[in-house]
């Protein structure tokens, strides 16, 4: 058997006239988080629907714990725990009902059923909350009722959807330590995010996803080296002059760069010759009477890593999803 | 164990898990209803205002054009509470449009439990609300001097076929819901397909003052033959018809097992595609 507990070779899905999935080829090993990065619409979640048996791929395999995803969908389903990108759960019921019910489902019998939902429930701080329906949890709640109902039958793969999106910084943070405690259990997790914060943090291997398919993969300390060196970062006094300083610097560096108009950020990678390109930088914007606020050589992020593999920076107008509906509307 | 035998334990358990499955989904829904209570309200507020529109605002007038030896509201109440029963029924399709947009279609979807499981529990919970309000709205129709003229068993038979009619037109509103994915648009095209059912019929008026053209949709409209059963059974010798007890039932349950051959392959296929 391979050590490998989810295998995909070039995938590929079309909606339409939309190629969502170009090829995606995958692998995760045992025990360990893939963190899948991408911008919105790269193909994450559909990548995740053919994973979990709720999408057929056009073309391509995958195999999870060794089932094929689409011949064993059906003994594949008892492996595998999804939690998404929404929420999933039903508001009018308890958090306790919501999972007995996800329980049942799992053919657990009432009493095996109501056992597991008050560990989990426990587990993951919602023990006070259990009587309450859902419609009063807080979105950080409600993420984390979610992954509780993912983990009823104790999945061997956990796939997490953007677990994160659209939460508060406190959320985010309590989530975080969740899915923590997940990965040293040793449950293998595939995790999805645009935030590359949150792959750094979570993701043993990260795999960068543009556009349908993989451009990357590795830790993320293998994808900052990719950069080549450090990258030089400058902030403006007056955002103003941001597109003459551009002018003055980009240049500079060996390739492109990253210009923030809104915050008067500039980055650009400068390879090896940060001291050099620093005291050049400063002596240019000095020249043209251009007021720096800051200016550092750091060590790469994600965020230079993903501009430097696709040319464009990953969080691009971080659209707040749907928040689950409040109440029913009536027409 | 034989291979035969272990097939038929296996589809023995299918069927379980089928039948398990569904009514752990049915009584979610049933929930629902019991914690959103004005789900029912509102959808009882409505017929009981059509009630005393038709029989204080339009009785008067429409009466005239019955055979005098019945009251207006014996007449009406048939076709209320059918109408009532198909309006419940939309229910369905707002509420697996909702389950889509929430994300527990998927969820459902990736666990190991029976795929008919969600349609099944859904039309059912909404069944239960069928029922439910076909009772209410017969107490109303009491109040306001409704009676029942047959006998109670065929009374019994007239309530049974409209709860039958509403469960037919949930596995419309399935496919309504499956396809169209967003509760509004569900709601607007549910009034759309609905109404030429509802009101180009017998429901209200009878059909004789119609024009030639719509008496003749009228005569084949499934809605006009339900209420027109259901007149016989509760009005009995009192409604002169041209058509037997025994024809009525037949088309009836004609039109019935039509709605579900066309309607639940449908939203099992739509689903399945979801």
């Amino acid at each position: 058997m391979s050590d490998a507990a989810i295998i995909a070779e070039g995938l590929t899905k079309r909606f339409g006239k939309v190629e969502a999935l170009r090829g995606v080829d995958l692998q995760v090993r045992y025990g360990t988080v893939l963190g899948l990065l991408g911008p919105n619409g790269a193909g994450k979640t559909t990548t995740v629907r053919i994973l979990t048996t709720l999408l057929a791929p056009d073309g391509g395999r995958a195999e999870v714990v060794g089932y094929d995803v689409v011949r064993d969908a059906e003994p594949l389903r008892h492996q595998i725990g999804l939690a998404g990108q929404y929420a999933a759960i039903d508001e009018n019921l308890t958090g306790m009902e919501n999972i007995v019910m996800v329980g049942r489902l799992y053919h657990l019998d009432q009493a095996e059923a109501r056992r597991r939902a008050e560990q989990l429930l426990e587990r993951f701080g919602l023990a006070e909350a259990a009587d309450r329906t859902a419609k009063t949890y807080s979105g950080g709640m409600r993420r984390r009722l979610d992954l509780g109902a993912s983990l009823v039958g104790r999945p061997q793969v956990l796939f997490l959807d953007e677990p994160t999106t659209g939460l508060d910084p406190r959320g985010r943070i309590e989530m975080w330590d969740v899915i923590r405690e997940l990965v040293s259990d040793g449950t293998t997790i595939l995790l999805t995010t645009q935030y590359l914060e949150e792959a750094d943090r979570l993701a043993d291997l990260i795999a960068v996803i543009d556009d349908g398919s993989v451009i990357a993969e590795g830790t993320s300390d293998e994808l900052k080296t990719r950069v080549g060196g450090e990258v030089l970062a400058l902030r403006l006094a007056d955002r103003s002059g941001v597109p003459e300083a551009a002018g003055a610097v980009l240049a500079l560096g060996p390739g492109g760069g990253n210009v923030d108009n809104n915050t008067g950020e500039i980055t650009l990678p400068v390879g090896l010759d940060g001291t050099a390109i620093l005291t050049e930088a400063v002596r240019r914007l000095d020249t043209a009477g251009i007021a720096l606020a800051d200016i550092a050589l750091r060590k790469p992020s994600l965020d230079d890593v993903f501009l430097a593999l696709t040319g464009h920076a990953a969080e691009q107008a971080d659209v707040d999803p749907v928040p689950a509906g409040r109440g029913r509307k009536r027409g | 164990m034989t291979a035969t035998a272990e097939r038929t334990t296996q589809r023995e358990s299918r069927l379980g898990y089928a039948i398990s499955d569904g009514w752990v989904l049915t009584k979610r829904n049933l929930i629902t209803y019991v914690r959103k209570p004005d789900l029912l309200v509102f959808s009882t507020i409505q017929p009981v205002m059509f009630v005393l529109l038709f029989v204080y605002v339009f009785g008067g007038a429409i009466e005239l054009a019955l055979p005098p030896t019945i009251p207006y509201v014996d007449f009406l109440m048939p076709g209320i509470i059918i109408q009532t029963a198909i309006f419940t029924a939309t229910q369905t399709g707002v509420g697996l449009a909702e389950d889509l947009k929430k994300g527990l279609v998927d969820r459902f979807k990736s666990l190991p439990m029976a795929r008919s499981a969600v349609l099944a529990g859904r039309t059912l919970a909404d069944s239960g609300a069928i029922v439910f309000q076909t009772l209410l709205m017969l107490v109303v129709a009491f109040l306001v001097g409704f009676r029942f003229h047959a006998g109670l068993p065929k009374a019994a038979l007239a309530i049974a076929g409209a709860c039958a009619v509403g469960y037919a037109f949930t596995w419309l509103a399935a496919v309504a819901g499956l396809w169209l994915r967003s509760v509004e648009a569900v709601q607007a095209a549910s009034f759309t397909v609905i109404f030429p059912f509802v009101f180009a019929s017998s429901a209200f008026v009878p059909a004789n003052t119609f024009p030639h053209w719509l008496r003749t949709w009228s005569s084949v409209n499934p809605v006009s033959i339900w209420v027109e059963t259901f007149r016989v059974l509760t009005l009995g010798d009192l409604y002169p018809t041209t058509s037997t007890l025994t024809s009525l039932l037949l088309r009836s349950t004609a039109w019935f097992i039509g709605f579900l051959v066309v309607f639940v392959p449908l939203s099992v296929r739509r689903y399945r595609r979801t």
